[in-house]
Parts: structure tokens; sequence; C-alpha cells
């Protein structure tokens, strides 16, 4: 039986399956993409939304729970098609079994953890997604280590100036790191929205 | 035209009890985990029910006889069982242990009407178990519980004025409650086109179910059974955990090739063959798609109701073949099928989608699961509404032209509701204020957020001004928009009138 369970494992030369992203982001990803099974945290949700925005794109659903703030219109702006986007902005109490639901039949997930997310919770949802093969995008603490941690460092915004012009885009500076493959750390310079 | 069979149903009400084969007065219960699984009628009669935790359980009737569940065990005493319809009918399909199934177009026919068969079938089993028959599995299920003989053509007559909850998809069922429907029959009266834009694929099955149909509509049988999988074992295995072991081998592999041909399979012929030419097969079926576990339990159980049930039933020699053929097959693969992509679109993507936020409904409110529309307005909070899943969405606002005082993007990602009380000076600590002619005469400096501590002001633009309602004294809204970034590079969307300031949106 040991032999067995050794000649099924994967092997680790595959590179794993991904969603898409778009460039220039695509640089922050060890394989290109979101990992399958994997919880990626993002710190700004203009970044959240450019990922989202890649998995739409290739006509997938994606959603976003707990997010009661997010701005839609923005999320239309990034290319996210809206008919194709759950919107769960107060799941409550139910907040680890409405993520674990949409995780079921939505492969791009946006959330936002409660500030008290039990460690047990966190877990039971990760072996979820490895099973569901989703990809869980938090925007807030996460009780347990995460796959990858994309940090927005620095922006600078261009289009305004002393009273004058207005917002156009801003020049950021992303930096991934996480575990695995993922370890060394990756940098990015983006505009952004793209 | 009407394909759906007619069907004998066996049942025996609380056979994980009555599997233990305890005396009819001892007070017990089967656990599956910490909850009651299963009790006795005698367990019942103190007040002990299905569901309970162990120890409520214990306090309600102290003396009761609380056992573990074995599905393996409830199989092997339902073996002998099996094997007397079977003498009935060779096809008979085994839903779980304590419930199976026969179509009785045969041997109705053979024994003079549906009600001769049934008594044949009573004598047969010992008058020990509840029998039913009715166009269709699910009304046959439910014609046996009540020990009834439904007419052909009656399915659907018989089901109407029954609860929902029979559906036993209880999400489903909550979000149905919540239309107001009530009965099977309610369900019925929908239009199907509707149901299934609405509930997606598991309405779909749930509405089949209510007109007295079959689930899944079943596909050409001869095409099914070319994907069969078999192995032959050498040495032959002699016991039950060899075979277990090859089964969930067997089975993952079968399960993938369904799942390859976007099939799920609701029935699979179960076949163990010994050296010397010994034979045991079995139809299972499963209600949905059977997964990999699930078919490889089936292996199990069924290997272990005949290397270790009956000693004069027992086969001589080690198995040496084991061969799974997927006898009935539906298009679109059940839930735990998954080798299909549900990041990239498809159909199925969409179903699966719509099954999943059907659930979630049922699970946190209707209004609870939205999709976004996007419509006019001037404000953060104006720009897009959401829209219930499930309900009509209207068409998408032209949210382009002419909203004056209207921001083009990039819009906020985050909109403050309510909004955030801000302060906004100038260099001399002096609050900025519209004068006015909706205009500010200093330049703006400072931002304090919530009266939080101030922040250097790096860039800004504006003003935007709005005046809405402006033919109405009461109403009217005077105010006008900037946009600010402040030195630690955040962006935002505020807003100032009366003598107030406050941040609508975050370019976070």
């Amino acid at each position: 039986m040991a032999l067995a369970e050794t000649l099924v494992r994967p092997s680790t030369f595959l590179a794993p399956e991904t969603l898409p992203v778009a460039a220039p982001l695509d640089a922050l990803f060890p394989y290109g993409g979101l990992v399958r099974g994997s919880i990626v945290a993002v710190d700004s949700l203009t970044v959240a939304l450019a990922l989202l925005a890649a998995t739409s794109a290739a006509g997938g659903w994606c959603a976003a729970a707990a997010v009661p703030d997010l701005g839609l219109a923005a999320a239309a702006d990034a290319g996210i098609d809206l008919h194709r986007f759950v919107v769960v902005p107060t799941p409550g109490e139910q907040w680890a079994v409405a993520v674990a639901t949409l995780l079921d039949g939505i492969g791009l997930v946006l959330a936002r953890p409660p500030a008290r997310l039990k460690a047990s919770d966190a877990r039971r949802l990760s072996a979820r997604l490895r099973e569901r093969r989703g990809v869980l995008l938090v925007n807030g603490p996460w009780p347990e280590q995460v796959d990858l941690r994309i940090h927005l460092a620095a922006g600078e915004w261009t289009g305004l100036s002393d009273g004058y012009g207005r917002l156009l885009r801003r020049r950021t500076d992303l930096i991934a790191s996480g575990r695995g493959a993922a370890a060394r750390e990756r940098r990015v310079t983006a505009w952004l929205p793209g | 035209m009407n394909r759906t069979p007619r069907l004998l149903t066996l049942w025996c009400p609380d056979w994980p009890v009555v599997a233990l084969d305890l005396p009819a007065d001892v007070p017990s219960v089967v656990l599956v985990g910490e909850d009651v699984f299963a009790c006795s009628r005698a367990a019942r009669a103190e007040g002990v029910r299905r569901g309970l935790r162990r120890r409520e359980a214990q306090r309600r009737c102290p003396d009761v006889h609380v056992v573990e569940r074995d599905e393996t065990a409830e199989m092997r005493a339902f073996e002998p069982v099996v094997a007397a319809l079977e003498a009935v009918c060779p096809t008979v399909e085994v839903i779980r242990p304590g419930l199976c199934a026969l179509p009785t177009k045969g041997p109705a026919r053979y024994f003079g009407g549906d009600e001769a068969l049934v008594h044949v079938v009573a004598e047969a089993t010992n008058d020990a178990y509840r029998i039913g028959i009715a166009d269709g599995r699910f009304a046959s299920a439910l014609a046996a519980r009540r020990g009834a003989v439904v007419a052909p053509g009656k399915a659907a007559a018989f089901l109407a004025p029954l609860p929902l909850a029979l559906l036993e998809k209880p999400a489903l069922v909550d979000l149905l409650a919540r239309l107001g429907l009530r009965t099977l029959g309610d369900v019925a009266a929908l239009p199907a086109r509707d149901v299934a834009s609405r509930f997606g694929a598991e309405g779909i099955a749930a509405h089949r179910l209510a007109r007295g149909l079959d689930e899944h509509l079943v596909l050409s049988r001869t095409a099914a059974r070319e994907i069969a999988v078999e192995e032959t074992l050498d040495p032959p295995a002699e016991s039950v955990e060899q075979l277990a072991f090859v089964a969930k081998r067997l089975a993952d592999t079968l399960a993938a090739e369904l799942a390859a041909h976007v099939l799920g399979c609701a029935r699979v012929l179960i076949e163990a063959e010994t050296e010397t030419g010994e034979k045991r097969s079995r139809l299972w079926r499963y209600d949905g798609a059977f997964t990999a576990a699930a078919m490889a339990q089936r292996v199990r159980w069924q290997v272990a109701g005949w290397l270790e049930g009956p000693v004069a039933e027992r086969p001589s020699t080690g198995v040496r073949r084991l061969r799974l053929v997927p006898d009935e097959v539906h298009r679109g693969a059940g839930q735990q099928l998954r080798l299909f992509d549900d990041a990239t679109g498809s159909v199925e993507a969409d179903e699966r989608a719509a099954t999943v936020l059907a659930r979630l409904q049922g699970l946190l409110g209707f209004d609870a699961v939205n999709l976004a529309v996007l419509c006019g307005g001037r404000g953060p909070t104006e720009w897009a509404r959401l829209v219930p899943w499930g309900e009509p969405r209207p068409a998408p606002y032209d949210a382009t032209p002419p909203w004056p005082g209207r921001l083009p993007a990039p819009h906020p990602t985050v909109v403050h509701d309510p909004v955030l009380p801000a302060r906004v000076v100038d260099g001399t600590g002096a609050d900025v204020l519209l004068d006015e002619h909706g205009a500010i005469s200093v330049a703006p400096q400072r931002l304090s957020v919530r009266g939080g501590r101030p922040t250097a002001i790096t860039s800004w633009a504006g003003p935007w001004p709005v005046h809405e309602r402006w033919w109405d004294p009461v109403a009217h809204v005077s105010l006008a928009r900037f946009q600010i970034v402040t030195a630690d590079g955040v962006a935002r969307l505020m807003a100032t009138g009366e003598g107030r300031w406050w941040i609508e949106g975050t370019y976070d």
C-alpha cells in the first residue's frame, strides 16, 4: 500500500494548475498565475480587482464576500463581468460557511476575514479549498500562514495637481512573498488601474 | 412518452438498528460521530430522536444500548433480503442497506398484477418490510413508506399533496418555502424553463422529482457500459481488505473516466468472480452521481456480504476478477466530479454557480446573495445597485453621459457608507470651506480623518459642484466634490457642504 501511495503522488516537477493573471502582475506569481487551491493575501483592493478581472475575462465566475464597502463601479472599471460576479456583502456570523459554499461552485473568491476568525475555521477552509481547486483572495488578517502575500508597498498617483486635473493612474510597487516556490520575493512595478 | 420505469420499492424503517438484530424491547441507538443516526422503536418511545447528541439520548433513556454505525455490517445483514428478492426478479438494485427497488414490468405480468407482486415479495421477505409500487423512483420510495400501490400514470397526483421536505434538499426546500411553495404539487406546477433559470441544476432535478419523473434524464445504457473498468487479480484476493484496496483504484479510474465524458452515474453494476467461476453481481443505485468513494464503498459492501456472509453462500476460492460497469448515466457530472473547470467559462460552470448560489440563499437569506448593476447617479453609493441573485436584473444604466458633477473612472475601490467625517485645513490651521460661489479660496494643506492626526495633502483637484434638486428649497443639496492625495500616498474622493467635509470613497 505504501508503494501505491508513492506512485500516485503528483510529480513535483509538474507546474500546478493556475488561474490566469494578466501582465504585468503575472510576474508576481511563481507559476505565472493564481495556483489553484491556494490562499493569497492582497492588501490593496485595486490589485484584488485586477486579479478577479483576469479570471472574469476568461469567462469564469468570481465573488466578493464580506467586503461591503467594495466599489462596484471600480469592479466594472477593472473589467469584471458583473453578470458573473457574485456579491455577498455581509455574511455575518456565517462567514466561514458562506465562503466555503461559494468556493464549491465559484473558482475565485475575494473575502475579508472577520476580526476573530478561528484558526480551526481557517484550516478547514484551506482544506476545502485544496479539494475544490479554487483560489481564495483574503483582504485582511488571516490567522494562519497564507500561500502568497501581495503587498502594495508604494504608490504614486498621476493626473492630479494643486487644484486641477483628476486622478488617472497610480504607479505602484508591488511585492509578493510566500512559501514554497514563492519563498523568493518578487517585485513588480505596475500602473494601476491598468 | 413515458419512459419513467414502474418500480417496486422495499424499505425497512430504522434499518441501522434493525440490522443489529437485538430484541425489540431493547431501546437502542446507532451513532454517527456523537449524533443519533437511528433509533429503535423502544428508544423512540422514551423520547429519543434522530439528530440528538449521545449524551441527551442517554439522559432521556438511561439504559439505552449505544452502537457506532457500521454500514458494512448493515449491508451484510441486508444481504439475505436482497437474495430473496433476486429470486423474484433478477434486476434488484440496492440503494442503501435497508432500501432496494426492482422494476415491476416483467414480474408483475408474471405474477398477475401489482397487488399479486406485492404479495409475493412480502411473502418472500417474511412480511417484515414496507413495500410500495409507483412510476418513478421517488414516488415508488414514498409509496413504500406508506405501503401503497399507486396506479400507473398517477405518480404526480400521488405526490402533489405531499410536503416539500421530502425532496431532501434542505437548502433548496428552504428557499422554495420562502417563496411560498408548500407542496410537491406547487413545485410541479412551476414552468420548467423558469425553474431552470432560477434554481439551476438542483432545481431542475427537484422539479422532475415533483412531477413524478426520475431526477435525471437517463442516457443510452449501452454507451455507458462501454466505459466499464475491470481488474484481474493475481493471486486472487481472499480478504475484504485486499478487495477494498483494488476497488478504490478501480473506482477512481471509473470516476475519472465518467468525469472526462461529463457524465454522472446513478447506477453501477458491480461484478465479482472467483477462480472457479462463482459469481456475485449486484446493481447499486446512488442519489445524484456516484463519487469514487461511494462506488468503492459499494464494492466493499458487496464483497463483505459475500465473503463474510452466510457460510453456505461463501465462495470456495479467492476473488479473481472485479468489474465496475456504469449501468445508468446522465448528462452533467454530479457535484463531486469536478475534473472540468469552473474558473473558465462553460455552461457547466454557470450551472454549478447557480446551484451554489441557490444553496447560499437558503443559508443566508434571499437578499444576501447579489449581482451588481450599474446605475446613474453622482454619488458613489448611487453608482451601482445590488439585485438579489435570481431576480430579473434591470438593464444596466448607461453610466457615461450626462451626470454633471460625476467623476469619470477610475472610481474609488472603497465606498464608505456611512461616509467618514473629516476635516480639511489650510496652512494656518483654519478650516477650508466652500464660499458662496461654490469655490474654495485657499489651498487645502492638511486632512484629518475622523478626528485623527492630520496628514499633509500633496495634491488635490476640485471642486466638482453638485446641485441636486435645486428647484426644491427643502431637499435641495448643495455640495462639491474633491479628489485629495495625502503624503501617505492615499487618494480620497471627498465632499464638502454646509461647513463640513466627509470622505465618500478611497482609492485603495
